[in-house]
Formats: C-alpha cells, sequence, structure tokens
C-alpha cells in the first residue's frame, strides 16, 4: 500500500476554519488554499488568528466547525497521515539545548521512525544542508539566533515533508538571522516543498512568498500575490528628492505636470511624490524635463507601496510599530 | 538531496507495530534524558544535594535534641530519620517530573513531539522510566551516605528490597502527579514554586517527627500523610529501634505496609486520569 503522491490535490485545503477559545472566536471561518509547491504567506496583527490556523492544520489543535485536508489527508480523522506529511517550525526553538546538534537531529529521526543507521545518516545530510556541520558536536546553547533556528528547521526536515509550517520563524532573530532563515527557506521551497509561513513581518511575506493571505480578526480579509497587494491600494507613486532645497517649488511644477495631478511636498526632507498611472512614461519625462532645466537631484524613482501601507489601507490596523516611524518620516 | 520518506507501513494501526513504536519512542525519549544527566551532572547534583544536606542537618545539627524513641535526645535518630529522608527524597521528586514537563511544554517540545508521527505515550512513558532511573539513583546515594553515617538496615535482604521497591512505588505514583502539575502550570517559574506547596506535604509528616508529637490535629493530618505511610512502612522493613513496639496512636500507623501499597495506587489512578485530560486539553 502506498499513499498517493499526488492525486491533484492542494498541499492545503481548509474551508470554513473556526475555533473558539473559551470567549474570543480565533478563526470566524478560515478558508485557505495552497497549491503544492508554492509558499504562502499567512499575514495578520497579532490575534489574528494565525498561529491557531496552524496549530489546526498541524493536528495540534482540534477544529470546532470546518475541513482541513493536509496532502489530501483529513487533519481529524487522519492526523497521523498528516503528521507523516509535515514538518513544524514553532515559535519557539525546539531544540534540545543539552543534546549537541547531532544527537538532536538523530533522536527527532528516531522518533520519526527511522532506523538508528538512517537516521545517523539523515542527521549528517541535514547539518551540511543546513550549514551546521562544523557545528555538529556543540550543544545549541552556544548557537547564535540563526543556527538554532535553521538547527530546528533541520529538525523538521527529517522526513522531507510535503508541506512545511513555519510559524514566525525569523521572529526575535536579529537581521543576519533573519537572512540566514530566509536563504533556507528558499532553497527548500526551490526543491518542491510547499511552505506555509506566518508573519508579521511584511518584508518577510514580500521576500518569499508567492502568495499572501491577510486574515483579519479570524477572517479572510484579501488573497493575493505581493505584487497584486501592492496593486489593489493602488498606482505606483513617482518621488523626486531635490538636491537643493531652493529648486523645491520647480521640482514641484515638474513632477505635477507629468503626473497630472497635484504633489505631495516634504518641505524638509525635499521630497516630492505624485500618484501616476504609467510609472515608466511619467519617469522618462520628469527626468528629461530635470535634465533640461539643468537641475539636480539627490533621488528619482517610482516606489510601490509597500506592505505596510497596503495593509494599514486594508484593514485600518497598523501592523508593526516600524509602521509609525515609516508614516512619520 | 536524498529524499528520506518513511515507508508508509501497511500494518500500522495494528496493534503490535503501535505498541513496538510505543517502546522504541519511549526508549528514544529515555535516552534523551539520560544523556542530560551525562551533560548536566551540575543539575543532578542540585537535586540530590537537599536531601543530603537535610540528612547532615537533622542527623547532626536536629537530632540531638529529638527524643523520637523515649529513650533520651538523639537517641537513635539516624535511625528513624533515615527512612524518613528516603521516603521524602521520593515524595519532593514530583518536582523532578514537574519542572522538566512545563519546560517542554514552554518551550515548544510538546508541540513538536505532537507534531511528529511517534507515539503519544512515550512523553509520559519516557518521563516515567528515566525517572525511576533517577530515582534509584537517588536512593543510592542516600544510602551510601546514610551507611557512611553510621546507619543500617535491621530487616532481612528481602526485607529492604521490599522496603526501597515501597519507595520506588511511591516514587511512581508521583510520576502522574508531576506530569499533570507540569502540564497544568504556565511555565517554568510557576513550575519552580511547587517547592511551596512539596514543603508542607513532605514535612507534615513522620518524615522527622512522630506525629504524636504534634498537636492532635495536625499530628492526625501527619499520620493520614501518604509519605508517612511510606516511610513508616520501611521503618517496619528496617526493623527501625522503638518502631513497631509500642501501640499505634492513630489507626493508619498500625496498617503502614498496607498503606504503602494502597495510597500510592489511589494516586496513581486519580492523577493518571488527570494527566491524560490534561494531555488532551492541550489539542483543545
Amino acid at each position: 500500500m502506498s499513499i498517493p503522491p499526488d492525486d491533484g490535490a492542494p498541499a492545503i485545503r481548509a474551508r470554513g476554519l473556526t475555533k473558539r477559545f473559551k470567549n474570543t472566536l480565533a478563526l470566524d471561518g478560515v478558508d485557505l488554499t495552497v497549491p503544492r509547491g508554492t509558499v504562502h504567506g499567512l499575514l495578520g496583527p497579532n490575534g489574528a488568528g494565525k498561529t491557531t490556523a496552524v496549530r489546526i492544520l498541524t493536528t495540534l489543535t482540534r477544529l470546532d466547525a470546518g475541513t482541513a485536508e493536509v496532502s489530501g489527508h483529513d487533519v481529524r480523522t487522519a492526523p497521523r497521515q498528516v503528521r507523516r506529511a509535515i514538518g513544524l517550525t514553532g515559535q519557539q526553538t525546539a531544540v534540545d539545548d543539552l543534546l549537541t546538534a547531532r544527537q538532536n537531529l538523530t533522536m527527532f529521526g528516531r522518533l520519526f521512525r527511522l532506523d538508528r543507521a538512517t537516521a545517523r545518516r539523515r542527521a549528517d545530510e541535514l547539518l551540511e544542508q543546513f550549514g551546521l556541520a562544523g557545528a555538529a558536536d556543540r550543544a545549541p546553547k552556544k548557537f547564535s539566533g540563526g543556527m538554532r533556528r535553521r538547527l530546528d528547521l533541520a529538525a523538521s526536515m527529517i522526513l522531507s515533508p510535503q508541506v512545511l509550517f513555519l510559524d514566525e520563524p525569523t521572529t526575535g532573530l536579529d537581521p543576519a538571522g533573519r537572512r540566514e532563515v530566509w536563504q533556507v527557506v528558499r532553497r527548500l521551497a526551490a526543491e518542491g516543498t510547499t511552505v506555509l509561513l506566518t508573519t508579521h513581518y511584511l518584508d518577510e511575506a514580500d521576500q518569499l512568498c508567492d502568495r499572501i493571505s491577510v486574515i483579519h480578526e479570524g477572517r479572510n480579509f484579501v488573497e493575493d500575490t505581493p505584487v497584486g497587494l501592492k496593486r489593489r491600494i493602488g498606482d505606483e507613486r513617482i518621488e523626486v528628492t531635490a538636491a537643493d532645497l531652493a529648486d523645491l517649488t520647480e521640482v514641484q511644477a515638474l513632477v505635477a505636470r507629468a503626473a497630472g495631478t497635484e504633489p505631495e511636498v516634504d518641505d524638509l526632507a525635499g521630497v516630492v511624490s505624485a500618484p501616476v498611472a504609467d510609472g515608466v512614461r511619467a519617469l522618462t519625462v520628469v527626468a528629461a524635463d530635470l535634465r533640461a532645466h539643468g537641475m539636480d537631484v539627490a533621488d528619482i524613482g517610482l516606489r510601490r507601496p509597500t506592505l505596510d501601507e497596503a495593509f494599514l489601507q486594508l484593514t485600518g490596523t497598523p501592523v508593526a510599530s516600524d509602521l509609525t516611524a515609516r508614516e512619520v518620516s | 538531496m536524498t529524499e528520506t520518506t518513511t515507508a508508509p507501513p501497511a500494518d500500522e494501526d495494528s496493534l503490535p507495530y503501535r505498541v513496538v513504536w510505543a517502546v522504541k519512542d519511549c526508549w528514544t525519549i529515555v535516552v534523551q534524558e539520560l544523556t542530560h544527566l551525562a551533560r548536566q551532572p551540575s543539575t543532578f547534583a542540585w537535586q540530590l544535594g537537599m536531601p543530603v544536606v537535610m540528612v547532615l542537618m537533622f542527623v547532626y545539627v536536629f537530632g540531638s535534641a529529638m527524643d523520637v524513641t523515649g529513650m533520651g535526645a538523639g537517641v537513635g535518630y539516624i535511625d528513624y530519620a533515615m527512612p524518613g529522608m528516603f521516603a521524602m527524597t521520593m515524595a519532593f521528586g514530583f518536582m523532578n517530573t514537574a519542572f522538566p514537563v512545563a519546560q517542554n511544554k514552554e518551550k515548544g517540545f510538546m508541540d513538536r513531539f505532537r507534531s511528529m508521527p511517534m507515539s503519544p505515550s512515550a512523553v509520559v512513558t519516557g518521563r516515567a522510566v528515566s525517572d525511576l532511573l533517577q530515582a534509584v539513583v537517588d536512593l543510592a546515594t542516600i544510602g551510601a551516605i546514610a551507611l557512611v553515617i553510621g546507619w543500617r538496615p535491621g530487616g532481612s535482604l528481602g526485607e529492604t528490597l521490599a522496603a526501597f521497591g515501597l519507595l520506588l512505588w511511591l516514587r511512581f505514583a508521583l510520576i502522574f502527579v508531576g506530569v499533570y502539575l507540569g502540564l497544568r502550570v504556565k511555565n517554568t517559574e510557576a513550575a519552580g514554586s511547587l517547592f511551596a506547596v512539596a514543603f508542607p506535604v513532605g514535612f507534615i509528616s513522620s518524615v522527622f517527627t512522630p506525629p504524636e508529637l504534634m498537636p492532635g490535629w495536625l499530628g492526625t493530618i501527619a499520620a493520614w500523610n501518604p509519605v508517612s505511610s511510606t516511610a513508616g512502612a520501611i521503618r517496619e522493613l528496617f526493623h527501625t529501634p522503638g518502631v513497631g513496639t509500642a501501640e499505634p496512636v492513630y489507626w493508619i500507623e498500625g496498617h503502614a505496609v498496607g498503606a504503602a501499597v494502597v495510597f500510592p495506587a489511589l494516586v496513581t489512578v486519580v492523577f493518571a486520569v488527570l494527566a491524560v485530560r490534561q494531555f488532551q486539553k492541550l489539542g483543545r
């Protein structure tokens, strides 16, 4: 008997996921479809229900209503088959700090029911793949945050899972650690692993995901590609930073002419910006005009709205604290 | 990249398959726990340190003032206190179970285990086996210290082994208390403060002082404390001087060996159910 590897079923298919905890409705009918081989982001502010959704899909939490299938197996009726098809990297780094990196992976290999020799061989392979071969015989206690997370990820890759769940994989990591984890996720995705990733770092979703589902207060809010999500909330903007503040009025006039709308002006930073329908054309026109008028600019470019802005516009709720900083600047 | 996928076993729902893997998974967890002890002997030493200090303190500091045999202060106190120490070490052992369970829950280990195709019972059985092994080492260490300071078991080899059997039986029962509490508490900090519960349970007993020397109501509580029953039972089995000769003040003291068998059984039944329920609650 073998489980059909691919009967066309998506990696994740969830309908009407509903979960109530005592007084709060954590999930209120969330739908989610993730095709095989894609990286899907679950995005939302704290308390939106991201983690609850992951816990249901990884068989850790029972769902109250709705249906969920992972790799074609029902989480309710076939949890063991689901568990064999998935890997989970939760919010905390669940590695044993007292065992060495190799002992950790061998132990998990045994618990994934590999025989002793295979578990050992698999541990060595994973240490190699995740760049931990040099640290194999050290305990993760002394590892950097990024290394610990990579070991954690390696532990969820023991069986080369069809679907990998990452619940806020880079929370608490420094920028170097985040980049390490991103590289790993990109590599796994390139090798064909389906990834469902929750995050409240919007640039992370932007960097890694093929599609993003925004959930808010336990409901689906919007689903799109990162680019599409940004497009939804409006046009690109042309942005010109004058080299000399004295030129600001003239720059403003040139941008207004090219964009056909009255631009916003930041007097202090010397930035003039305006929404444009055809960004490339507007950019070319403004650049030519500036040159014709012999004006120096510090910066000129097209800018798409950031996901932060998209999210704010879509839900009316700011997501990350750095959003406020960006709004002010 | 090498594809490592489990050959999906056709008979994975069969009972023999599940039993075999439950045992194998249990052993994997035991090896993990024993590796912890080997890698961090200080934790182990710390857990042992308390009973050892208590033995020395009670025997040499307070013991000289205690007249438990009616033959004068300090006389025969080692013989009285040592069995109490053994029982108390087992009783406090529930914290050695509760703390790592709480830690596994807090650090996401429990989630990782539960999301894996391993046998769910192994989390508890592995813990139980390694805790019992650790309890054996605890008893051996304290026993060795006791022998050095002059304590001798007075019973036959069989009685002595039976006494240690009863001690491990108490520790076994408390594994379920520990698992239940470990799952119940919010975090490791709360698990650490379980000490506040352990202390009165350990001390309001016949461990260091005969209950009849306590105020009436407290003496009754102390006498009926399961820890007292185990302590009383092993005193009988060790033929501790002055024990079992006089008419017991409390009924339960006259039936210590029976109580030392029954109490842990009751605790096991009650707390195994509570622990399983608490474990299932994790999925709620």
